[in-house]
């Protein structure tokens, strides 16, 4: 259809809001990934020694030795974890068990704690990781055999502040969750008030394309092109940090093509309500960005927040669709696992869609000036 | 001799609410004739070019546009007309040949009957050279020009044009008049608003419009003598304005 090409080519034509719709996706990526990453340098951690033997002092230094972390202080007992953590120095607390050497000798195991500042859930996870990357690598000189199965030595994580933290790649679902959103509703509202500023919408009216001819006609490149965004996002994730899709792809891609007609319906909506294009850059960006980014879980875990923004953010999309994607990329589930969360999301499509299809006839009905 | 009725306007009612936009307007335009439609801002104009273009339904009459409902088929009428706007209607970031095309697709022209005519049309407004360059980089008059010639471009039988020279100089004005004759001597009916006076005296025959009535209708020479003034500017402040000035 000619208006679909027309649509393209004004995108094409527009190196802004190509940059829009592929640097922003990229550059997130990007900052999310490696800002978390670079976060790591120097870690303080604090140990708290029960053994005093040879293992646990080496262990001691090599952690300190290493790169990512260096020891702020020993500990002398339990009690003085509570207050160092909330001291903020460190970033965890590696306790050893009492008679860890003699303990190896004779049960060939041991088992040492990590507990880690769960209030920064991504630096917590990369801590833990870390440490047990050290003892990992301690236990495998013990024996040997590098891919020994059953580690010598038993890295047992805890968190604090935040015992159900959430895997490590938490932020690639979360950007897709918020660079969909962003183009859907953002790029489509202003690309629709964008004909009605400009003067060009009056004139598809009075065409013989039909409302909806021009709703389709105006949103179809969007939603190509978030599915492409979809799977440039995805083969980024792969390439640059390592994270597979563990569940199945195309399930995936279907979910995601659900969320782009959500959002994609949002923007029609906005579109319909407003009719200057800084207004519906404003309402995107408000209504729909600081809440998707604040309230999804994307961030801040759902289960930290008062029980009231767990109500509100029941009827943000975001959040539902976090939760489906990391169950599909991370945990490798099925549709079995998700179909509650789907169903919401395409309830949610539905329910716009009527909404803004009604919106958008009756403000042609009554004229615009 | 009976001429051939294009739209046939009998006691158009459009109203807002409380508000009446449109009080029973009553009104025939011919075949090939270029009607002028004046009215201060406020008057009715658009609200009823909206209705003739099949954009809103009347409230009560009856209104043909090219021999079709528009209370009943507003969707049929609008694959008949051409409309230009005040506002400037062609893609800025696309090219000349690029918004022909569009412009022919939307109103369901095929392709291969669209690049012969793109190209003729180009050739008659001496614009190939311009063919490929971006609506953005052409200078107002001919967009202007351009945004008529797309327009007319799919041989519609009535074209509405909503006060098309708006903010163009008067050597461009003159041109874009030009052209209005040429396509109404090839038969297509010109529906124009204006608020440039000297405009009106180019049509065929005026309307004016105050406070959503017709006031006048007529070609320009009789109304100046019915009302003996001696330019259609001095008629419309006697005509459109008293019922203002008492307020």
């Amino acid at each position: 259809m000619a208006f679909v090409r027309k649509e393209f080519l004004h995108i094409f034509r527009d190196f802004r809001t190509l940059i829009i719709l592929f640097g922003i996706p990229a550059a997130q990526i990007l900052i999310f990934g490696y800002a978390v990453r670079t976060d790591l340098k120097n870690a303080g951690v604090a140990i708290l020694d029960n053994a005093r033997d040879e293992v646990s002092q080496e262990l001691t230094k090599k952690i300190d030795a290493s790169e990512f972390f260096y020891i702020n202080r020993q500990l002398d007992s339990y009690d003085e974890i509570d207050a160092t953590f909330k001291q903020g120095r460190i970033k965890a607390v590696i306790i050893f068990p009492d008679r860890m050497a003699s303990g190896i000798a004779r049960e060939g195991k041991a088992t040492v704690s990590i507990i880690a500042d769960g209030s920064e859930p991504n630096t917590a996870s990369l801590v833990t990781g870390y440490v047990t990357g050290i003892l990992n690598d301690y236990s495998a000189t013990l024996t040997g055999d590098v891919t020994s199965s059953m580690p010598v030595i038993n890295p047992e994580v805890r968190m604090y502040f935040n015992p159900n933290l959430e895997s490590h790649f938490m932020f690639v679902p979360g950007v897709i969750t918020l660079i969909l959103i962003l183009i859907c509703a953002l790029m489509t509202s202003v690309t629709i008030v964008r004909e009605k500023e400009f003067g060009t919408m009056e004139v598809l009216l009075v065409s013989p394309l039909k409302p909806w001819q021009i709703i389709v006609g105006k949103v179809t490149p969007y939603f190509f092109l978030s599915l492409v965004n979809v799977i440039v996002i995805l083969l980024m994730a792969w390439f640059v940090f390592g994270l597979p899709v563990r569940g199945s792809i195309a399930l995936l891609i279907s979910e995601c093509m659900l969320y782009i007609l959500l959002g994609l319906s949002i923007g029609i909506l906005v579109s319909a309500s407003v009719s200057k294009m800084e207004n519906a850059i404003f309402i995107s960006f408000l209504a729909l960005m600081l809440p998707s980014l604040l309230l999804s879980g994307f961030i801040f875990p759902i289960e930290n927040m008062p029980k009231i923004y767990d109500y509100v953010s029941m009827i943000l999309p975001p959040r539902w669709f976090v939760e489906i994607i990391r169950a599909i990329m991370i945990k490798g589930a099925g549709f079995g696992y998700i179909w509650k969360e789907t169903a919401i999301l395409a309830g949610m499509t539905m329910i716009l869609m009527i909404i803004s299809s009604r919106k958008f006839k009756t403000r042609l009905e009554e004229g615009e000036r | 001799m009976e001429r051939e009725k294009v739209i046939e306007v009998k006691d158009l009612v459009k109203r807002f609410g409380a508000f009446t936009a449109n009080d029973r307007l009553t009104f025939d335009v011919y075949r090939g004739e270029i009607f002028g439609f004046l009215g201060a801002n406020g008057a009715g104009k658009t609200t009823a070019m909206r209705i003739l273009c099949g954009l809103s339904r009347p409230t009560s009459g009856r209104v043909l546009v090219a021999g079709i409902d528009a209370s009943r088929r507003p969707e049929e009428i609008k694959k008949r007309i051409g409309y230009m706007s005040q506002r400037f209607s062609l893609y800025e970031d696309l090219t000349v040949r690029e918004n022909i095309e569009l412009y022919g697709g939307i109103y369901g022209m095929a392709m291969k009957e669209i690049l012969p005519r793109r190209e003729a049309l180009l050739e008659r407004l001496d614009f190939t050279s311009y063919g490929d360059t971006l609506i953005r980089a052409l200078p107002l008059g001919l967009k202007q020009k351009l945004a008529f010639a797309v327009a007319v471009f799919h041989d519609p039988g009535i074209v509405f044009l909503d006060e098309p020279t708006s903010g163009v100089d008067p050597v461009t004005r003159r041109q874009f008049w030009e052209m209005i004759y040429e396509t109404a001597s090839r038969g297509i009916t010109v529906f124009v608003t204006t608020h440039y006076m000297d405009e009106a005296e180019y049509c065929d025959r005026i309307t004016i419009m105050s406070e959503g009535r017709i006031v006048a209708l007529d070609t320009p020479s009789a109304l100046l003598r019915q009302y003996g003034t001696k330019s259609v500017e001095e008629l419309f402040v006697k005509i459109a304005r008293p019922q203002r000035n008492t307020v």
